[in-house]
């Protein structure tokens, strides 16, 4: 292992006190228990928590701020945060119109925030994420994982409680933007976690890990690694079936928001290739793109690899996409 | 039917005894969640443990019922990913059914019992699933058998531990439908699961200081 520590057991904390110190205006670190709040904090208006473990930076702390989070509660890297964390964060902001936990769909994630809603005397709610297009859906799964289109349902989400909307609203178009969300990732090498040392899975140098999940976890297939537009039009493929699957439909005047997130190792130059691929096949198919994010922003600490997500868009999601939003991660319109 | 267990002892004197028994098993636990987890499985748990330890002196002078309730709220918060409150889930439904005044086997089995009935309900799961369950369900049913036949403690012990090193083999063969490993579907077949083994593990560390501490 080779990686910027000074010991395994500090580097949450460190990494931590280095967000806060680049960011004074926008956030608050809190420690013991770990949360993240907003600097200024609006008590009244519905309070949007997510959190998870560490590693998926800038998911979620970097998501903190005007038009998006207001509360991150980091947990271990890729370890669920503990229901000690959002207790205490939302009795820090104590909040007048309720809490809308934005919770992806990995058991851990659910049980600790499931755990958190019970013990807390604030009305809540909770959106699970579910976008990642590479676990196929049957009784025999624990269902579709909580990938890079969470970061999307999070600006919506956090753009619409901004303007002052209900608990209710929130939650209802949360779930909305993440039904129209799909993703898919490919891995091309393994990610090591600091106090673990070791590549999580092993893989040759010539393979790839189809439909990988943001923890290195295995997807659907292991296979030789071809010319990224074979690769690129697959994940395409797998999305546009998982929409089928899900009964969203898509029209000849379907317009997407299509982010391009990049696992953490992969470099800028190679994402806007895959971004040049995923235009020319649904420029094919007389789909058309409406918004654009290409970047590092549901990351897998340091695996080569990226995701697809393809978000249909309609007059609202593109509207609370497109407004102001001032985080360390995330920033236009101001 | 009731069978009173002499002097009971007291939980907090396991928990060291069980760190040193995970810590001995570390690599095997490890693997085993590279192959088919995340790989965090033994941290966590270790974690865990020794934030337990961390407050042994405490846990010290309270009753069973009591340092069940707090190792619960110590590993809800130090644990995190899904066996923390996994394990809570355990230790707080336990603590609410074990009587201090009547520390029979009969009624640590109901205790037992609940608190795995608690893991089912906060997990969604159940037997078969490839999880810790496999090894926790049987293990109960086998502690209620015993309640029942009224078997000798020393006798019990032994039977877990040949129990639930069983169970834990079992779960090599099982597709997993529950739990970071059904992304991977057959390929997790031939695998056993990493929780499966470290409920194992605990819990024939505990059976064997029973043994021997006779």
């Amino acid at each position: 292992m080779k990686k910027f520590i000074n010991h395994a057991d500090d580097f949450l904390e460190q990494s931590l006190s280095g967000l806060q110190s680049a960011h004074p205006e926008l956030l608050q670190v809190h420690k013991d228990p770990f949360f993240v709040t907003r600097k200024n904090i609006n008590p009244h208006k519905v309070q949007i928590i997510s959190g998870g473990g560490s590693g998926h930076e800038p998911l979620h702390t970097g998501f903190i701020g005007h038009g998006m989070l207001d509360i991150a509660c980091p947990g271990h890297i890729f370890t669920s945060p503990t229901p000690d964390q959002m207790i205490a964060a939302i009795d820090y902001c104590q909040p007048k119109n309720g809490v809308l936990m934005i919770v992806k769909n990995y058991s851990g994630d659910v049980m600790n925030f499931e755990m958190a809603s019970e013990m807390i005397d604030t009305k809540n709610a909770t959106i699970l994420t579910n976008d990642d297009a590479a676990v196929i859906n049957s009784s025999y799964t624990e269902g579709k994982r909580g990938v890079a289109g969470t970061l999307i349902v999070e600006k919506v989400v956090g753009s619409l409680a901004e303007s002052g909307a209900s608990l209710e609203e929130c939650q209802q178009f949360g779930l909305h933007a993440n039904n129209l969300c799909s993703s898919i990732g490919v891995a091309l090498t393994s990610c090591t976690i600091p106090a673990a040392g070791k590549p999580t899975f092993d893989i040759e140098n010539d393979q790839i890990e189809f439909g990988v999940g943001i923890h290195g976890e295995p997807g659907r297939r292991r296979e030789a690694i071809r010319e990224a537009n074979l690769i690129v039009s697959d994940m395409v493929e797998a999305i546009f079936q998982d929409f089928r699957e899900r009964d969203v439909k898509i029209g000849g005047n379907s317009e997407f928001l299509v982010v391009v997130n990049g696992f953490g190792a992969t470099p800028l130059s190679e994402l806007y290739l895959i971004f040049n691929s995923v235009t020319n096949i649904l420029n094919e198919k007389q789909l058309n793109i409406g918004r654009s994010l290409v970047g590092n922003f549901t990351t897998a600490l340091d695996m080569a690899g990226a995701s697809v997500t393809l978000c249909l868009l309609d007059d609202a999601i593109r509207k609370h996409w497109d407004s102001s939003v001032y985080t360390p991660s995330l920033r236009w319109g101001i | 039917m009731l069978i009173r267990m002499s002097n009971p002892i007291s939980f907090s004197s396991f928990i060291s005894p069980t760190l040193q028994a995970i810590s001995i098993h570390e690599n095997e636990i490890e693997s085993l969640d590279r192959a088919i987890g995340d790989g965090d499985h033994f941290i966590n748990l270790k974690r865990g443990v020794t934030a337990i330890q961390s407050i042994t002196h405490e846990l010290d002078s309270l009753p069973n019922s009591q340092q069940a309730k707090s190792i619960g709220m110590k590993l809800l918060s130090s644990v995190g990913g899904a066996s923390g409150p996994l394990f809570a889930s355990f230790f707080l439904e336990f603590s609410k059914h074990y009587n201090d005044e009547n520390s029979t086997l009969e009624n640590f089995c109901q205790a037992f019992t609940e608190g795995v009935d608690a893991i089912k309900r906060r997990g969604k799961s159940d037997v078969g699933e490839k999880t810790m369950l496999d090894v926790l369900v049987p293990v109960a049913e086998l502690i209620k058998l015993a309640s029942l036949n009224k078997l000798d403690i020393i006798e019990l012990s032994q039977q877990v531990i040949t129990k639930s090193i069983e169970c834990a083999e079992s779960t090599k063969s099982m597709l997993p439908t529950k739990g970071r490993s059904t992304g991977l579907g057959d390929r997790a077949i031939g695998h056993m699961d990493p929780g499966a083994k470290s409920c194992q593990v605990i819990i024939c560390e505990i059976c064997n200081q029973i043994i021997s501490r006779g």
